[in-house]
């Protein structure tokens, strides 16, 4: 019986089925699962690196030394390994190595929209987009086998859709895992000058033999039709063919580099050429280089995520109002994500919004800290970006100095934090900055990391001493506070701020989600005068109702920050009731 | 005149992050591919899971291209709003499954939005058929107050043309054992509650 598998599950299905034995990757939405699905088979040893880059590189060690390696991450992290991958690129691989690229268009988890398409065409590798969960399986294997027979890395992309949609998948058996021999090749693996000049000869003619394979690759196929033709790949293909279901398809499978030939006799088949791709005009501007006539974005959006409603909305050769019942148009009550109840990033918000400082804010959970209440945040831009951010506000405006703070996680800390810390004592600046240590990665959904002291695999690893990592990076001034104690915070970043040299507060406490609920306060009704001041923590399971605060109990889970910030004394702690 | 084709049945499944959305969707694909449906699934995790708006979208059929739905059959509306904010997707004359549950969203509870009134009213009266359900009771009914989820399933059993075999097969599968007995009564309960297009009952395999 097939198993109905999400793209990430079949990724790490196809993976495990075509001999990997090494993975590595950094969480991040939509790739995390990948990882986490493959840790589980036997035979792979899969790890999260403290970033994209260091995933990439211990990946191409990996390779180096023979093995067949899976590397993934999201769209943005590809940014953060690009700087191996674009030499990588000349050297070439010895065992198969596969990066998957998790796009995320829409922007469901994301702080941009990137097409990474353009990056594998910049890298000059192969691209695979599968347009389902069997072809994120399968296609891990082709990808892994033209990675060896070209002697390239190989870029998988996928999408949102792809990631987190499931479909039913046939599986296969494990091909057994074959190391190739390591071989020193200085000439191929040392980038001096006078080597990569031969390799980026090594690395064009490549691209000419990928040229002629993309005229026969197997994925790359045509279903035939009327003479309305349609050029898709991915996700947008499952699309085209609701919408467009007598046209004839051309679904590319390898979007880099595209087959000119297949698609030159393609359009002399069809009247008209409709490009359906989601995001950039990526194919459509290429096949317009090739000479040949088509439309795209002048018929499908290029910002946000296509759907069948959309793609259909373009439909001329069959229009119609959409069968939809009821229109859209009322304004509702928007529910945005939301800070979870007894999340220990909130006290340090808290704190941070009534002492009206600047702070330069960087990518986790935390970043929810920018709605309304707590209005906490100034600015999120990309992993680790915060510290810089900060140091570059004092340097330019001495004024801000002492009313700028750098807000961070630890997961995203070590991920990209520790340089601009760095930054901060060389370049004697004097910017504080908080790490929220909630001990994990939650946004992404609990990863281990180097400070939790446990692997991927699950076994115990060295915790590493944040206290001591700060320190050695040459802060003096270092404090730990308990995010649950507002006083406390207050006092540290008062402190801090004033203090003329760098310095790091650490807000201590596990993320709320992975630790049992204490008590929840209750409230005096008759104490409470309905000043609103409690609402002030934008807490899920706080409301106001009929002048009264109400504490959901179901939702609470105890920290007690309301009953700090109550002014008349109305919110006593929990005395362990619980409903 | 109809510009998405397909014979798939469609589902959506919304509501509130944590309220289980996820699982009440896994059952109804695994339900639909022991009937020896294709199937397919789309949901969002990450950041929409703190609380946001979520959706679970089902589709399953002969071949199921799109993991995105057009527009739905079914809503299963785990929490008011939620159902509200999805009609727009539904086709003509869909039916509605209401949880009665309420959660504000955080522009209610600071006061900076209004909580719409009359619902279920406002649903009826875009003439969809419409099923009420008090969900936490019937789940209380059942042993836990978190069974909510498949209660909701239970109703969606009644709608759709899938064999109570399959259902409680599904229930097995993925359903801890701790949790079996008590999500089955949930199930059963639901299923009864949707009136008398309930088939057969689910019984569960021991």
């Amino acid at each position: 019986m097939k198993e109905l598998l999400s793209g990430n599950a079949a990724i790490a299905r196809g993976a495990f089925e075509a001999g990997v034995t090494v993975a590595t990757g950094y969480p991040g939405t939509p790739s995390t699962e990948i990882l986490e699905n493959l840790a589980r088979y036997p035979g792979v040893y899969a790890q999260w690196s403290p970033n994209e880059k260091v995933a990439l590189e211990v990946g191409v060690g990996a390779s180096l030394a023979g093995a067949r390696v899976l590397v993934a991450m999201k769209h943005v992290g590809v940014n953060v390994a690009a700087d191996p991958l674009m030499t990588l690129a000349y050297t070439g691989v010895n065992g198969g190595l596969v990066l998957v690229s998790a796009d995320d268009p829409g922007m469901h988890s994301s702080q941009n929209e990137q097409d990474n398409r353009y990056l594998a065409r910049m890298a000059g590798i192969p691209m695979l987009e599968p347009s389902d969960s069997q072809e994120a399986k399968d296609m891990v294997g082709l990808a892994l086998d033209l990675s060896e027979t070209f002697d390239t890395p190989v870029m998988l992309r996928t999408t949102t859709r792809i990631s987190h949609s499931q479909g039913l998948v046939e599986l296969g058996a494990r091909r057994e895992p074959a190391r190739r021999p390591y071989r020193k090749d200085a000439a191929k693996y040392v980038m001096v000058p006078a080597h990569a000049r031969k390799r980026r000869l090594a690395w064009l003619e490549r691209q000419e033999a990928l040229r002629r394979y993309a005229e026969e690759c197997p994925v790359n196929v045509i279903i035939e039709g009327d003479d309305l033709g349609i050029v898709t790949s991915g996700v947008a293909y499952q699309y085209a063919r609701e919408a467009f279901p007598g046209a004839t398809v051309l679904k590319l499978g390898l979007t880099n580099p595209l087959p000119a030939e297949l698609l030159r006799r393609f359009a002399a088949r069809v009247r008209r050429i409709l490009v359906v791709e989601e995001l950039e005009p990526y194919l459509e501007e290429q096949l317009r280089a090739l000479g040949l006539t088509v439309e795209g974005k002048t018929l499908f959006p290029r910002h946000g995520e296509l759907d069948p409603v959309v793609v259909a909305r373009a439909n001329r050769y069959n229009a119609g109002p959409p069968e939809a019942a009821a229109q859209a148009g009322e304004a509702l009550p928007a529910r945005p994500p939301v800070l979870c109840p007894g999340c220990p990033h909130r006290g340090v918000l808290y704190v941070l919004s009534r002492l009206k400082l600047t702070v330069m804010g960087d990518i986790g959970c935390y970043t929810l800290g920018v709605q309304p209440p707590l209005a906490a945040m100034d600015s999120c831009l990309c992993m680790g970006a915060s510290i810089g951010m900060a140091l570059g506000m004092e340097k330019a405006a001495p004024d801000l100095a002492t009313r700028t703070v750098a807000v961070i996680g630890d997961s995203t800390f070590f991920h990209s934090g520790l340089t601009g810390l760095l930054d901060i004592v060389y370049n004697r600046g004097r910017s504080t900055v908080i790490i929220l240590d909630n001990g994990t990665t939650a946004m992404t959904g609990h990863q281990d990391h180097p400070g939790t002291g446990r692997t991927l695999l699950g076994d115990e690893a060295p915790r590493l001493d944040l206290e001591q990592v700060v320190r050695g990076l040459g802060v003096r001034r270092v404090v730990v506070v308990d995010p649950y104690d507002l006083a406390a915070v207050r006092k540290a970043v008062r402190q801090e701020t004033a203090a003329p040299e760098p310095s790091v507060i650490i807000a201590r406490r596990p993320c709320s989600l992975t630790v049992p609920p204490g008590p929840a306060p209750r409230v005096d009704q008759a104490a409470c005068t309905g000043c609103g001041n409690c609402l002030r923590l934008g807490c899920p399971a706080l409301a106001l109702v009929e002048k009264v605060a109400v504490i959901d109990a179901e939702l609470c889970r105890g920290c007690g920050l309301c009953s700090q910030v109550c002014r008349t004394g109305a919110i006593k702690e929990g005395d362990g009731d619980r409903a | 005149m109809e510009t998405v084709r397909n014979a798939a049945t469609d589902v959506l499944l919304a509501g509130v992050g944590g309220q289980g959305t996820i699982l009440a969707g896994k059952v109804l694909a695994r339900a639909a591919q022991l009937a020896g449906r294709d199937v397919k699934v789309s949901e969002v995790h990450g950041m929409a899971q703190r609380g946001g708006s979520v959706v679970t979208q089902v589709r399953f059929g002969p071949c199921v291209r799109s993991p995105l739905i057009a527009f739905a059959d079914v809503l299963v509306a785990f929490e008011q709003l939620e159902g509200l904010r999805w009609l727009p997707r539904l086709k003509a004359g869909a039916m509605v499954i209401l949880n009665r549950q309420t959660i504000y969203p955080l522009p209610v509870l600071t006061g900076a939005a209004a909580y719409p009134q009359e619902i279920p009213a406002t649903i009826r009266a875009r003439g969809f058929r419409t099923l009420v359900l008090d969900g936490p009771a019937l789940a209380a009914q059942a042993g836990s107050a978190k069974a909510v989820n498949m209660v909701l399933v239970g109703a969606l059993a009644a709608e759709l043309d899938l064999p109570g075999e399959a259902w409680s097969q599904a229930l097995e599968d993925l359903v801890p054992p701790a949790y079996r007995e008590v999500n089955h009564r949930a199930f059963d309960l639901g299923r009864a509650a949707a009136g008398p297009r309930a088939r057969c009952g689910s019984v569960p395999v021991s």
